[in-house]
C-alpha cells in the first residue's frame, strides 16, 4: 500500500474516488471479473453502480449467473450491502445508430445505414471511430442524471487489454487524423475531456508474472503520456505467503513429519523439501516483480487466488477485499 | 473440492499428461525431423506462452535436427526478445548467436513489423509515386497500423513471403496475441472480404465513374444513405475515404487471390499446426475451438502442447494427510516451516488435480489428438539455455520426467 493514510481510516469513497473507473490489464489477468467485484464493492447502501463490457465477449453475464446481456442496461445484483449493480454490453453498431437518433433524427435512415453495412464499414476502416461510440456511451452513462440525481453512482468499464488501451481510450488522436471537423470530431472531443478529468481513474490488474507486469508498466507510461489518470494497480491471485523466506530442510521436514505421526519414505521428503524449494524461487520472482510494481508509484491492492473458481460468493469476497 | 477430483483415467496426483490423460504422446522430434514439413505454426490464445514455445521449436530444429530454420516471432516478451537478438524491430531475420550449429543447422529469428510489412505489400505493386499518395492518407494509417484484422494478415504474408524465398528448411511461427485463437484463420479472409465487399464498390462507382461526387449514381435508398453518411462523416473524411478506395483498388488487385494462396499452404502437409494451452480453462476451451476448426477446414493438427503443468513431488502424500499433519502441528507450536512445507503440498495436490480436470475437457472432446506437457518453469525463461531445456521437455525426454515415469512404472 502506498497511501498516506492508513486503509482502515478511508471510506469507499476515498479509496475509488473516481466516478468513471476503467478497469484494464492484460488478457489473462482476470480484468472482467475484477471489474465485476469492483462494481459491487462500490454499490454500497442505497448506491447504484453500472458495469460496462465494450468488446461483444459477453464476459460479465456469467459473472453474475445470468443468460447473455442485452444492449440495455440491467440490474444484475443487488449487493450484501444494499445496493445495486446494473450491467450493460454495448455494441458499437447499436450505440452508432442510437446517437444518430439522439442527434439526427434519422432512424431510418440510420438503419439503411446499417443494412448496406455502412456502420461495419466505418467502424473497421477506421477503429477509432468504434472507440469514440464505445467511450462515447460509457461517457454518458456516467454523466447521466433523472430527476436531478446521477443514476450511477459510480461507472465500471471492463475496457480492453492494456496493448489496446492507449489506442483505446486516446480519441481524439485516433479520430482527429480522420475526421477533421463535424460531429465525430465534437463527440471525441467530449470523450476526451471526461477521460482527463479526475472523474475518471484506470486501474491496471495485473498477475505476479513477468509479461503482466511488463505490460502494466507500459500501459501506465502510455496512459501517464496521455494524461489520462491512473488508479491502482490491481494484484490478482496472490497467494499466502509460507515460509517466511526460510529454507525448509530435510531435517526440519522429517522432524515435523515424525512429531505428526506421518510415517514417510526418504523419496517423500525429498519431494517436499524440493517443492518447498521451487516455491521458495517462486516467491523470489514474485518479490522482485511486486518491487517493480511499486517502482510505478501507484496504489496497489493484492485480491487472494481463489481456488474453487470464481462464483457470486467468490466474486462478493474480492468485492470486500476491494472495499 | 469434488468436481476437481474428477479427472481423467490416471490416477490421482499425477501431472496433467498424456499419461494421465489418455492421449497419444505427441512426438515433436518425428515433426521437426520431417522434411516434408516445412512450417510449423504455434497457435493459442494469449497468455499461454506461444512466443517462447516457437522459439524453443525453432531451436530444437537448429541445434538437433540440423536444419536451417527461421522463428518469426510477433510480440516477444522484452527480454526473451534480446535473448534471440531481436533489439529493433526491423523485419528481417537475423541469426540467433549461441545456437549450437554442428549439425549443420541454423536458428535465425525475426520479429512481425505490421506497417512495414504492409508498406511492403503497396510498394510491391504500386509505382513510387502512388504509393507515396497511399502512405499519406489518413486511412491507410489508421487501417495499417490498428485494423484489427491486418496484425493476423500481416503474419500471413510474411509467412507466404519467407516461404516463396526458399531460404529455410523449416519456418516456426508464431500467432498474434489475439483474444481467439481462431482469428489468425479467420483475419486475412475477413480483410480480404471486406476489401472487396460491396460498401468498398458502392463508394469505389462514383470514383471510377470520374470523381465528381461520391454518391452522383446512387438510388433513392441510397439518397437517403448518402445523405446520413455526409451528416455523420462529414465531407473531408468521405474525400479521404474515397480516395484510399481508389488507390487501394489499383493495388489490391488480387488481394483475395493472395490470401486465398496462403491459405491453401497452411492446408497442405507442408504445414503443421500446434495448439498450445495453459491449463486453465479459458485457454483450454479456446484449444478446442480451434482444434474443432482445423479438424472441418481439414487442416493438418499435429498436437496439443499444454504448457505450464505443476507436478507433484512427494507424490505419496495427499493433499489431506499433509493439511491434517500440518494443522497438527500448529497446534503444537511445532516446526512451522515443516508445517509449512505441508501446505505448499497440499496446495500444489489441488492445482495439479485442478490442471488435470481442465485439460480432461480436451482430451474428452479431441481423443485423438496427441498431447505433450511442459512443466511450469519457477522463474521465467529468458536465455538459449532456457529454451534448450524447453525443448527437451516438448521432445518428452526431459530428465525429471523421464525419471517420473519410471517411478509410476514401479
Amino acid at each position: 500500500m502506498v497511501a498516506d493514510v492508513p486503509g482502515y481510516l478511508m471510506s469507499v469513497d476515498d479509496r475509488w474516488p473516481a466516478r468513471l473507473n476503467i478497469v484494464t490489464g492484460k488478457g489473462g489477468t482476470g480484468k472482467t471479473t475484477v471489474a465485476g467485484a469492483l462494481a459491487i464493492a462500490l454499490a454500497g447502501a442505497g448506491r447504484r453502480t453500472l458495469v460496462v463490457e465494450v468488446e461483444g465477449r459477453q464476459g460479465i453475464a456469467p459473472l453474475f449467473n445470468i443468460g447473455s446481456l442485452p444492449y440495455a442496461e440491467r440490474r444484475v445484483a443487488t449487493t450484501p450491502a444494499g445496493g445495486e449493480v446494473h450491467a450493460l454490453a454495448v455494441d458499437a453498431e447499436e450505440a452508432l445508430l442510437e446517437y444518430l437518433d439522439m442527434f439526427y433524427k434519422l432512424g431510418l435512415a440510420g438503419r439503411a445505414l446499417q443494412r448496406f453495412g455502412a456502420i461495419d464499414f466505418a467502424t473497421t476502416i477506421a477503429p477509432g471511430m468504434r472507440d469514440v461510440l464505445l467511450t462515447g456511451k460509457v461517457k454518458e452513462a456516467t454523466s447521466r442524471r433523472r430527476d436531478g440525481r446521477r443514476v450511477y453512482d459510480a461507472v465500471i468499464l471492463d475496457a480492453p487489454p492494456t496493448g489496446r488501451i492507449g489506442r483505446f481510450l486516446n480519441v481524439t488522436a485516433e479520430t482527429a487524423r480522420l475526421a477533421k471537423v463535424g460531429p465525430i470530431k465534437t463527440q471525441s472531443e467530449g470523450v476526451a475531456a471526461i477521460l482527463r478529468s479526475p472523474m475518471t481513474a484506470v486501474h491496471i490488474v495485473t498477475l505476479l508474472e513477468e509479461m503482466p507486469v511488463q505490460e502494466t508498466a507500459d500501459a501506465a507510461a502510455e496512459l501517464a503520456g496521455l494524461g489520462i489518470p491512473i488508479g491502482r494497480i490491481i494484484i490478482n491471485e496472490t497467494r499466502p505467503k509460507l515460509l517466511d523466506g526460510q529454507r525448509a530442510t530435510a531435517a526440519e521436514i522429517k522432524r515435523g513429519l515424525a512429531a505428526a505421526g506421518v510415517r514417510a519414505g526418504k523419496a517423500t521428503v525429498a519431494g517436499l523439501v524440493g517443492e518447498a524449494k521451487d516455491y521458495l524461487v517462486r516467491q523470489d520472482v514474485e518479490a522482485s516483480l511486486r518491487a517493480d510494481l511499486a517502482d510505478l508509484g501507484k496504489p496497489m491492492i493484492e485480491l487472494p487466488f481463489l481456488p474453487g473458481g470464481v462464483d457470486r460468493g467468490a466474486l462478493n469476497t474480492l468485492a470486500d477485499v476491494l472495499r | 473440492m469434488a468436481a476437481d477430483r474428477a479427472a481423467g483415467p490416471g490416477r490421482d496426483g499425477a501431472p496433467a499428461d498424456a499419461t494421465r490423460l489418455g492421449a497419444p504422446t505427441l512426438d515433436i522430434d518425428a515433426i521437426l525431423a520431417d522434411s516434408g514439413v516445412r512450417i510449423v505454426v504455434c497457435c493459442g490464445s494469449g497468455g499461454v506462452g506461444k512466443t517462447t514455445a516457437a522459439a524453443a521449436l525453432g531451436l530444437r530444429a537448429a541445434e538437433v535436427h540440423g536444419r536451417r530454420t527461421v522463428v518469426l516471432t510477433i510480440d516477444p516478451a522484452r527480454r526473451l526478445a534480446q535473448s534471440l537478438g531481436l533489439t529493433e524491430l526491423d523485419n528481417t531475420p537475423r541469426q540467433v548467436k549461441g545456437v549450437n550449429t554442428s549439425s549443420g543447422g541454423e536458428l535465425h529469428a525475426m520479429m512481425l513489423d505490421m506497417k512495414r510489412t504492409f508498406d511492403e505489400v503497396v510498394l510491391t505493386h504500386t509505382d513510387a509515386a502512388r504509393a507515396e499518395e497511399i502512405f499519406a492518407n489518413p486511412f491507410y494509417q489508421a487501417m495499417s497500423s490498428t485494423f484489427s484484422g491486418t496484425q493476423e494478415y500481416m503474419a500471413m504474408e510474411k509467412l507466404g513471403q519467407l516461404r516463396a524465398r526458399d531460404e529455410w528448411d523449416i519456418i516456426v511461427v508464431d500467432t498474434p496475441p489475439s483474444r481467439s485463437a481462431l482469428d489468425f484463420l479467420d483475419a486475412p479472409q475477413r480483410l480480404s472480404r471486406f476489401l472487396d465487399g460491396r460498401m468498398l464498390r458502392l463508394l469505389l462507382a462514383p470514383a471510377r465513374a470520374g470523381g465528381r461526387s461520391m454518391f452522383n449514381l446512387v438510388s433513392a435508398s441510397l439518397g437517403v444513405f448518402s445523405r446520413a453518411v455526409q451528416k455523420v462523416l462529414g465531407g473531408q473524411l468521405l474525400a479521404d475515404l474515397s480516395g484510399f478506395v481508389a488507390a487501394l483498388d489499383s493495388t489490391f488487385g488480387g488481394f483475395r487471390e493472395r490470401s486465398e494462396r496462403t491459405y491453401k499452404v497452411l492446408q497442405a502437409p507442408e504445414t503443421a499446426f500446434l495448439v498450445l494451452a495453459s491449463p486453465e480453462p479459458d485457454a483450454v476451451r479456446e484449444a478446442s475451438y480451434f482444434a474443432g476448426r482445423l479438424a472441418r477446414d481439414r487442416m493438418p493438427l499435429q498436437g496439443l502442447i499444454l504448457n505450464r503443468t505443476h507436478r507433484v513431488a512427494a507424490d505419496e502424500l495427499t493433499a489431506e494427510d499433509a493439511l491434517t499433519a500440518a494443522k497438527e502441528l500448529d497446534e503444537r507450536g511445532l516446526h512451522p516451516a515443516a508445517a509449512d512445507a505441508l501446505r505448499i503440498h497440499a496446495a500444489l495436490c489441488h492445482q495439479v488435480e485442478r490442471e488435470a480436470a481442465v485439460a480432461t475437457r480436451f482430451t474428452t472432446a479431441h481423443p485423438r489428438v496427441p498431447m505433450v506437457s511442459i512443466a511450469a518453469q519457477p522463474a521465467d525463461v529468458h536465455d538459449v539455455d532456457g529454451l534448450r531445456e524447453i525443448g527437451v521437455a516438448l521432445a518428452g525426454s526431459a530428465p525429471f520426467i523421464a525419471e517420473r515415469r519410471q517411478t509410476e512404472t514401479d
